[in-house]
């Protein structure tokens, strides 16, 4: 086991690529820590599925390295790669047993059949298909099939890394919580490097350590869970995490006082004096209601989810989202609102300022 | 629910009844009509009763037939199955190639039977045919005429060529439905190129496969233009298969009688055949698929 590292890592499926457009995936530098969960985040056609390709050999990239440890495998096959990926839609070896299939990646390297066997066992018990290992796979349900996918992604104990392409979708919502809580059961027990794609935000965020974004075929943050919902690197992160997403709205800034329609909020930092596209970025959960302070909205309607209670309003033609406790009273006259100060972001052509911090005595609120 | 009889319902399948009845039943009834008669011509016909058949299953001229005919068709499976599921996995599998191979493939099936014993027939010849010649010049015997053997390398050759691509085409047509996802598991399986063939495109090519067995037995069974038009059966009787022998004895000789008896006999055989064949393979297919 090893780290595995993506150095200018690109690929287009294209045979001569000309702009940045022609690339599914475009260059990323990043290194995959030893024994860590990741996840893979991004919209269907990101290049999640490419990278994952290209990471286990199925394809070979156009340009950039990768390196297990300080070995470059970029030309190296599948199988000397030693990776193990399960896929979106169940493989079954049909004319095989379902012991046979779960056998079947170690007895290709040759094991011996203690071994064989005692693995088989272990990892039937794990996704309970102990009752089945003698059924022929071929009249089971896509469940079943898609367990037994899993089943063999995870029988090779000496693996580099698991990868794992969208592997629940064809399983029952019940089973997914299950099958996932082993999953990382499994990841604990054995410390495998696991990356697992999806385009599910849940499924990324309770699955992995790390979660890294893609959108249009570049990594976009590579954070926590809390940092990508609290400081999102760009807009399609602050969109796509959270429902409803974070809310953007233009303004103009200056050091550290945002302008929106001659009124002036202030910041927790010093932007300097910004160009571009600048939008300030804050979540449904730190805009506040209120009857007297702030700025000025107009409410359109309330959803009452259980839990919370989201409003959405219109603030100076740009549509907001307001995430309220169930417990908060909206009453007819709140018509303002304030932004918590801690929790705002600028971001200038959808990527994230990073101000300076400076000294602001007074709290700064609107 | 109230049920209208309405026997003005008959008159709509009486189309299909007429048009089956002229072009199977009436026609069949009449080989049945003549296997148990004997003529003389001038159609005056006796009553033999089952003489025909009972001759038919003492002679050994039927049964030389039928081992010849079984042979031929044992050895054209035997080679145009696998040789069949070995150029669909070496055909292309997207883009022009692969269109080009398979117009190419199609063109042989288009061939009329006895054109393809012609060209062959030329082909071979070793006065004047490509092949016959080359083979001559460099001093390999070769006569499909003279020699038993080398008419049955003929036939055979003859037939693998036609027929190939059909076998080809099917197999093909299987292997276009695998998803990739399956070559790609496995890789990272790690399975060896035979393991591939075994465990992935074979099981997904069978339903073909048992279509192409069946379609090549059937119609290798009845095979009459090419070898008639090579040798006309021989040298002696060599390549003598069912269909020729009974032409020769319907329109040769004219015996109506015997001949009609072998038509009825020759069709059961194939009937019995091709369904005992069927059965197996779907019984097989069932039980695979409870288990």
């Amino acid at each position: 086991m090893a780290s595995i590292a993506l150095e200018n890592l690109a690929h287009s499926y294209l045979p001569n690529p000309g702009g940045n457009n022609d690339f599914a995936l475009k260059e990323v530098n990043h290194i995959w820590e030893d024994g860590r969960a990741y996840a893979l985040l991004g919209p269907s056609g990101c290049g999640k599925t490419t990278l994952l390709n290209v990471i286990s050999g199925l394809l070979t990239p156009t340009s950039g390295r990768i390196l297990f440890g300080d070995k470059d495998v970029t030309a190296s096959s599948t199988a000397e790669r030693n990776i193990a990926q399960v896929f979106q839609f169940p493989v079954v070896y049909d004319t095989m047993t379902v012991g046979k299939n779960l056998a079947f990646p170690l007895r290709n390297r040759g094991m011996e059949a203690g071994y064989v066997s005692e693995r088989v066992q272990r990892i039937a018990q794990m996704i309970g298909l102990e009752a089945d290992l003698h059924k022929k796979a071929r009249g089971l349900t896509s469940d079943l099939k898609q367990k037994i996918s899993l089943g063999r992604g995870m029988v090779r104990d000496d693996v580099n890394a698991i990868l794992f392409d969208e592997p629940l979708t064809v399983i029952d919502p019940h089973l997914k919580w299950e099958l996932r809580t082993q999953l990382k059961s499994l990841h604990r027990e054995f410390g495998h490097t696991m990356i697992y794609v999806t385009h599910d935000q849940t499924e990324a965020l309770t699955f992995a350590e790390k979660v890294v974004v893609m959108h249009e075929g570049r990594v976009v943050q590579i954070g926590t869970p809390k940092e990508l919902f609290e400081t999102p690197a760009h807009v399609f992160v602050g969109y796509f995490i959270g429902s409803p997403g974070m809310n953007f709205i233009p303004v103009s800034v200056t050091g550290n006082k945002a302008h929106i329609n001659g009124n002036t909020i202030h910041l927790h930092h010093d932007y300097g004096n910004p160009q571009g596209d600048i939008l300030l970025g804050i979540r449904p959960e730190f805009v506040r209601l209120s009857k007297s302070d702030g700025l000025p909205v107009q409410i359109n309607r309330i959803q009452d989810v259980g839990r919370h209670k989201f409003i959405n309003a219109t603030l100076f033609d740009t549509e907001i989202n307001i995430s309220a406790d169930e417990g908060f009273e909206i009453e007819s006259d709140m018509v303002k609102i304030t932004f918590d100060p801690a929790n705002m972001g600028i971001f200038c052509d959808d990527w994230r300022l990073n101000g300076k911090a400076i000294d602001h005595g007074n709290g700064g609120t609107v | 629910m109230e049920k209208t009889v309405n026997q003005r319902a008959w008159l709509l399948v009486l189309p299909v009844l007429v048009l089956v009845a002229f072009s199977s039943i009436i026609p069949m009834m009449t080989v049945v009509n003549y296997s148990f008669q004997d003529s003389f011509g001038e159609n005056i016909f006796f009553w033999v009763g089952l003489e025909w058949y009972q001759e038919l299953l003492r002679s050994e001229r039927l049964w030389d037939a039928l081992g010849r005919q079984l042979l031929f068709s044992f050895i054209i499976l035997m080679i145009e199955i696998p040789l069949g599921i070995l150029v669909a996995l070496s055909m292309p599998k997207k883009g022009l190639s692969a269109s080009v191979c398979l117009v190419l493939m199609s063109l042989p099936l288009l061939i009329p039977y006895n054109v393809v014993g012609t060209i062959w027939q030329v082909f071979g010849r070793a006065d004047i045919g490509l092949l016959g010649r080359t083979l001559s010049d460099l001093g390999i015997s070769y006569n499909y005429s003279q020699n038993a053997f080398d008419a049955w390398v003929t036939v055979i050759i003859m037939d693998v060529w036609h027929w190939t691509s059909l076998v080809a085409l099917l197999a093909y047509a299987g292997l276009s439905s695998i998803p990739k996802a399956y070559y790609q598991a496995a890789m990272i399986d790690q399975a060896s190129r035979w393991n591939v063939f075994r465990y992935i495109e074979l099981p997904k090519m069978r339903g073909v496969l048992m279509i192409a067995i069946l379609l090549r037995f059937m119609d290798s069974f009845m095979i009459y233009t090419e070898p008639f038009v090579l040798t006309g059966g021989g040298p002696g009787n060599a390549t003598t298969f069912l269909s020729i022998d009974l032409v020769k004895m319907a329109l040769g000789q004219f015996d109506l009688g015997p001949a009609a008896a072998f038509s009825l006999m020759y069709f059961l055989v194939i009937l019995l055949i091709s369904y005992v064949f069927y059965t197996v393979m779907i019984t097989i297919d069932k039980d695979e698929a409870k288990q």
